[in-house]
């Protein structure tokens, strides 16, 4: 019987501190994308199955260990648990757990640090926690969404060791203007 | 530049690829004739004054848009999804 | 010279440092110019093009004569303005484009030979003989003109670039810049202040003037000091907004660290900013002109605004004996601040008549003008011509004035021109220019303080207005309303040259040539004197060479025309822009969950668009890639080899319309492939040439998993968004990239399914599993999809786990295969064993090949339609005399095949119109014992037996060759199905 050792896909790279700031590797379980083909069904089904609704755009929903993004047109990412088979019948349901790196940055200057990354408005009157959105850190396809502890950033997996030396830089950046 | 995305909101133009003429949503049959074919792929008007083209927001939503602006001005008069736009063709 | 109890600068806190290495001692918040001044040092630079010494002109980022190099080494920064460089212990300066030094520089002949270098000098004299230009005068002419030189090292500072957005961006941070900025963050609107200077009230901290009671600067001191302690401020000083962009985006550079020595880790040298901003108020301020009279660029002579800053904000008298000229009131408050500061004043020259000048303890010469300067290095006197005739006054500093001209560039970057306006006898910006920004103050032509606040106050409610927010009432704080009166005097007449454009050292004689070898449009006099052209971009001399231009045309300044301002206003260094790219910045690195193990067995890794592949294994004895080449291409064709082809683009296709939209993209149908079976597919672009290919498995009845080649991904990917959002919105497909989620391995060889079965938990067979079979199987407690495709032609499957796994199952895959006598193969082995295949890559599909290019006319089905079918059947993409994929061995003893050469008919002779082909990819094949290659032939198929001449004329290679069959291992595929 053989065994296959699962990796991350930070590996040691993370976590990273400079200054007051942190940036750390997160779990969040299963990501199942959800491609939309009936808005309304799978939102019923998604409540009644993991208790949360089909997020608007830009937006995202919670209920305990259950999380589902806005994750781009016509499609959401359901973070957390096994999805339902009830939902299947509303959305192509597509596993990419394996496919995204997961980071969360923290600490006062995290928006200044992505605001070297990403071309996009993340001032806090206007970016507010759960607020999500899709964009580019550099050059690599990111979702961003603020969490009430900093910011949560998804790259594919392939680009984890990039962003880890984009982010670095920005944080140095930022830091030692503090 | 910035392009209004219908379903983000403004954003920078870095995030959007271009394509082109939005002409490319009216593909024709494939019996229509070269004529119709050769319009379709290859003749474009370059108008000094409003143009209708087609980007992706590949960048963020990918959604594929139809953009209404001004060459001259370069102001962007109107954004609309392209699938909308298609589905109003029929 | 520095006067006590005056300036701004910090008297505690005395700053070193070096000019050409001698030092110099200055204060915190002194520039490397006000420094100088202040230690009587007033030569700082030499000219461009005439070696002339130069002093400084101005006290800004306008400055055309004090450029400077800082640094050493490769972290050297040519082209510094001394204006604009504040001093820190331990800055190094050195002056540039002199030889051997400053103070003697032989090239300074070059003054002498003025007579035959003024304009177009060089289009007439080094015409003839032609060959001449490029190894003689051009490299003698780059010699001997130009600024500072790079160091030609890598710079090892850091930069970086950043967004902002905003509500409103205030340009400007003097009288009318705060005011506005105040008006608004009061109302609070999202605020970003950008400011050149380090120091930000603009005038008010060179003006000897009260605002609501208090000194200007003190004033200016306190309303930074409120804006700094509110949240929805940014204040960025030593900021300069460089460019204005479509859509309310602004460029500005911010020197972060210019004025500082120690750093600290990764902190940047500078930033690039790019601003998005729904309302902008421009309040830039406004640039003195000087006057052009002979030797008017003698050090010493500077803008009497300049004067009065030196004076008044870094308390500095620039001379003992201080002349002043000007044609406006505004010079008269030079003279009044240099009695009261108790300098000199050797007289004031105003070329007006009648103006009256009270209470004046110096000469006042009214109707008089400066037509000539003495005084090689530094100024000693100056000519003064009235109605009585001329005659010399002492002084080693003149400080003149020609009026002034708003700064406006930012309002043309738009392609807006300005307006004549004949009551300042300037150009101020055309209202509406810019959508979104209002201009304020002095850059909009209002001159006095009050004026100046009255505008930001107007320009800060009519931005608050668009932003749907209403300003807070405030009184308007009392300032000076003085007036200007200006009488136009742009240059004074006489013999001798007069400068016009300081940087580029074009004179009036030279714009009055240009006038008369008929370069009367202000665009081609531009170009035909270079006057406008230096890094300055004519901000000292664009309104008065027009004007000269006008003179000798016999026009107004209006019809004469406008000059065109772009970005960027300052310079930006290339490194700014473009922070972030060196090395490993300068595109994200995809990396296969095997990387780690591929470094380890040594495999040098080459680039497959973002990703990194390994190309070979070497092993021990092996003394060159080919030898490891050969030996993973046995692996493959003898045991079993393992490659990582994660790489290749997946794509999930799901939906009831899946079938639709994969018969409608590609030219097969897969709408009949049965559910567990992979098809190979092509695909075609509209226009009827061949986009991409590669296989797509049937995973349920409407659930598809497409693959593309790893360059294609990309664009795949669009393409198939825009066929179902853009054609088919109707059609219920979702489209996903898995190629992430999955870790993808082809075993391939005679003994793949051996290895595989060691490993999964429900072992196959052939009947169970045949080629082009596809279904889901365990492993090490894992689920993995299995596909039985083979690209090398051998007994192969691929093998794809959660990219978790992937990492574990390769190095699992690669002992396994090393226990089987195979192993590892990396992009050298995959390409050969693609090649004695014939298999296409995209060196054959490279956007001009089309099906019947490369022999698969017959997969374009005519049971359907797809994407590119009918223009795939014009005439053109049919004709037979196309180049038709063939295959290539060499004839006799040939060393070497080489892709890109050319093939000719035996006997023609190797010259374009006679090419009968051209070679795509070659490689050497170790079970054929030769190198084999893939051609493109016109009339290919049909002469399969011809021996041609390859010929490549760049490499100069040279072999004869034999077309054949693109198949050179296994013709009739049975070893893939075995």
């Amino acid at each position: 019987m053989v065994e296959l050792k699962a990796q991350t896909p930070f590996g040691e790279l993370l976590p990273l501190h400079i200054g007051d700031m942190t940036v750390a590797a997160r779990d969040l379980g299963q990501l199942t994308v959800l491609g939309v083909f009936d808005r309304a069904g799978l939102s019923k089904a998604l409540e009644a199955a993991h208790g949360v609704a089909l997020p608007e755009p830009l937006q995202s929903t919670a209920e305990g260990d259950a999380q589902c993004l806005w994750f781009g047109r016509e499609e959401a990412l359901l973070v957390g648990p096994t999805p339902d088979e009830a939902l299947a019948k509303h959305a192509a349901l597509v596993d990419v757990s394996d496919g995204w790196a997961v980071a969360e940055l923290q600490g006062p200057g995290a928006e200044d640090v992505l605001a070297r990354l990403a071309p996009v408005d993340l001032r806090d009157s206007v970016f507010e926690p759960g607020d999500i959105l899709r964009s580019q850190l550099r050059d690599m396809p990111a979702s961003i969404t603020r969490t009430e502890t900093g910011f949560l950033l998804l790259v594919y997996r392939s680009m984890a060791a990039t962003l880890v030396q984009e982010l670095r830089r920005a944080m140095e950046a930022v830091a030692s203007r503090r | 530049m910035r392009i209004e995305c219908p379903i983000c909101g403004s954003r920078d133009r870095r995030e959007f690829y271009y394509r082109g003429d939005a002409i490319a949503l009216a593909r024709p049959a494939p019996d229509a004739g070269d004529d119709v074919w050769d319009a379709y792929l290859h003749l474009r008007d370059n108008p000094a004054g409003e143009t209708r083209d087609l980007w992706q927001h590949e960048g963020g939503c990918g959604a594929w848009l139809v953009v209404t602006r001004d060459t001259v001005t370069h102001a962007v008069h109107a954004v609309e999804l392209a699938s909308d736009v298609k589905r109003a063709m029929a | 010279m520095r006067i006590a109890g005056r300036g701004l600068v910090n008297r505690d806190k005395p700053v070193s440092f070096t000019f050409d290495g001698r030092r110099y001692d200055g204060f915190a918040g002194d520039t490397v110019a006000s420094a100088m001044l202040a230690n009587g040092q007033r030569l700082m630079g030499r000219s461009f093009k005439y070696h002339r010494p130069r002093g400084v002109l101005s006290a800004g980022s306008e400055e055309p004569n004090a450029l400077v190099t800082t640094g050493v080494g490769p972290a050297s920064e040519p082209n510094v303005r001394a204006t604009m460089q504040e001093i820190y212990e331990g800055l190094a300066v050195r002056s540039q484009n002199a030889w051997p030094s400053l103070d003697l520089d032989l090239m300074a002949v070059n003054d002498l030979a003025s007579p035959f270098l003024g304009a177009g000098f060089y289009y007439k004299t080094f015409m003839w003989p032609r060959k001449f230009w490029k190894h003689v005068y051009e490299p003698v002419i780059r010699r001997a003109a130009g600024l500072g030189r790079l160091s030609g090292g890598p710079n090892a500072d850091a930069y970086e670039k950043a967004y902002a957005f905003c509500d409103l961006l205030v340009i400007g941070a003097g009288p009318a810049g705060l005011m506005a900025a105040l008006v608004a963050a009061r109302a609070g609107a999202d605020v970003i202040l950008a400011g050149e200077d380090a120091l930000m009230g603009g005038r008010l901290n060179a003006e000897n003037e009260h605002v609501d009671g208090q000194p200007g600067h003190a004033w200016a001191a306190g309303v930074v000091a409120e804006l700094a302690t509110m949240d929805n401020v940014r204040l960025m000083p030593r900021t300069t907004v460089t460019g204005v962009y479509d859509g309310g985006m602004f460029s500005a550079l911010e020197r972060v660290n210019q004025h500082r020595a120690r750093r600290g880790e990764g902190a940047p040298l500078e930033c690039f900013w790019r601003i998005a901003a729904k309302q902008s108020i421009l309040a830039a301020g406004a640039l003195e002109r000087p006057v052009a009279f002979a030797n008017n660029d003698r050090p010493g002579i500077m803008t009497a605004g300049a004067v009065r800053a030196y004076l008044t904000r870094w308390g500095v008298a620039p001379g003992k004996q201080v002349a002043v000229f000007g044609n406006n009131d505004d010079a008269h408050r030079t003279a009044r601040d240099l009695a009261a500061a108790g300098v000199h004043v050797a007289a004031v020259i105003d070329s007006r008549e009648g103006v009256s000048m009270e209470g004046a303890d110096f000469p006042v010469l009214r109707g008089a003008v400066v037509c000539n300067a003495s005084g090689r290095k530094e100024l000693e006197s100056v000519t003064i011509r009235t109605a009585g005739g001329e005659h010399k006054i002492q002084a080693d500093c003149l400080a003149m004035s020609g009026g002034w001209n708003p700064s406006l560039h930012l309002t043309c970057h738009l392609g807006g021109r300005p307006t004549w306006e004949p009551d300042i006898h300037a150009f101020v910006p055309t209202p509406g220019a810019v959508p979104g920004m209002h201009v304020a103050g002095a850059c909009n032509g209002t001159f006095s303080t009050h004026g100046c606040l009255a505008a930001g106050v107007a320009a800060a409610e009519n931005a608050l207005e668009a932003l749907g927010r209403k300003p807070e009432p405030m009184d308007l704080p009392q300032a000076d309303d003085a007036p200007y009166n200006l009488k136009p005097l742009w240059s004074v007449p006489g013999k001798g040259r007069a400068w016009l454009d300081f940087q580029n050292d074009v004179c009036v004689k030279d714009v009055q040539q240009a006038a008369a070898e008929n370069f009367r449009s202000a665009e081609h006099m531009k170009r035909y004197t270079t006057q406008g052209m230096a890094p300055d971009q004519g901000k000292n001399s664009n309104v008065a060479a027009l004007a000269v231009l006008a003179d000798a045309t016999g026009r107004g300044i209006a019809e004469t025309g406008t000059t065109t301002f772009r970005p960027p206003y300052t310079p930006v260094a290339i490194a700014a822009m473009g922070a972030g790219g060196q090395g490993k910045g300068f595109a994200p690195e995809r990396l296969t969950t095997s990387h780690a193990a591929s470094l380890a067995m040594g495999a040098p890794m080459v680039e497959a668009g973002l990703w990194y592949r390994p190309s070979y294994f070497p092993r021990g004895q092996e003394r060159n890639w080919r030898q490891s080449c050969d030996r993973e291409v046995g692996f493959v064709r003898k045991t079993v080899g393992v490659c990582d082809v994660s790489t290749l683009g997946k794509i999930d296709i799901q939906g009831p319309d899946s079938a639709k939209l994969l018969d409608l993209v590609y030219t097969n149908k897969f709408s009949t492939l049965k559910v567990g079976k992979v098809r190979y597919g092509l695909m075609l672009r509209e226009d009827g040439f061949v986009m991409d290919d590669g296989t797509c498995a049937r995973l349920g009845e409407t659930h598809y998993l497409m693959t593309t080649t790893t360059g294609a991904a990309g664009e795949v990917m669009r393409h198939l968004e825009f066929v179902t959002q853009c054609l088919h919105p109707e059609w219920q497909v979702h489209l996903t990239s898995v190629t992430e989620q999955w870790a993808q391995f082809a075993v391939a060889g005679p003994k793949s399914r051996e290895l595989l079965n060691g490993l999964l938990e429900q072992p196959i067979d052939n009947d169970s599993f045949p080629f082009m079979a596809c279904g889901s199987e365990r492993l090490g407690g894992v689920a993995a999809r299995l596909f039985r495709i083979s690209f090398s032609g051998e007994h192969a499957y691929e093998i794809t786990v959660p990219a978790r796994y992937g990492a574990a199952l390769f190095d699992l895959l690669v002992a396994r295969a090393e226990a089987l006598e195979g192993g590892a193969y990396g992009m050298e082995a995959l390409n050969v064993l693609r090649l004695e295949k014939g298999h296409i890559t995209h060196a054959e599909i490279d956007g001009r090949a089309t099906a019947g290019d490369i022999g698969m006319e017959r997969m374009v089905s005519d049971a359907k339609d797809c994407i590119g079918k009918t223009m795939s059947e014009r005439p053109g993409l049919r004709d037979p005399e196309r180049g038709q994929l063939v295959g290539l061995r060499p004839v006799g003893a040939v060393k070497q095949l080489t892709a890109g050469a050319f093939l000719f008919e035996a006997g023609a002779e190797a010259r374009r119109e006679n090419a009968q082909g051209y070679t795509t990819s070659v490689g050497f094949s170790p079970d054929i014992g030769t190198f084999i290659g893939l051609a493109f032939v016109m009339r290919g198929r049909q002469r399969h037996g011809e021996v041609m001449r390859m010929v490549d004329h760049l490499r100069e290679i040279e072999a004869e060759v034999e077309i054949c069959a693109p198949v050179f291992v296994d013709p009739e595929g049975g070893r893939a199905r075995g």
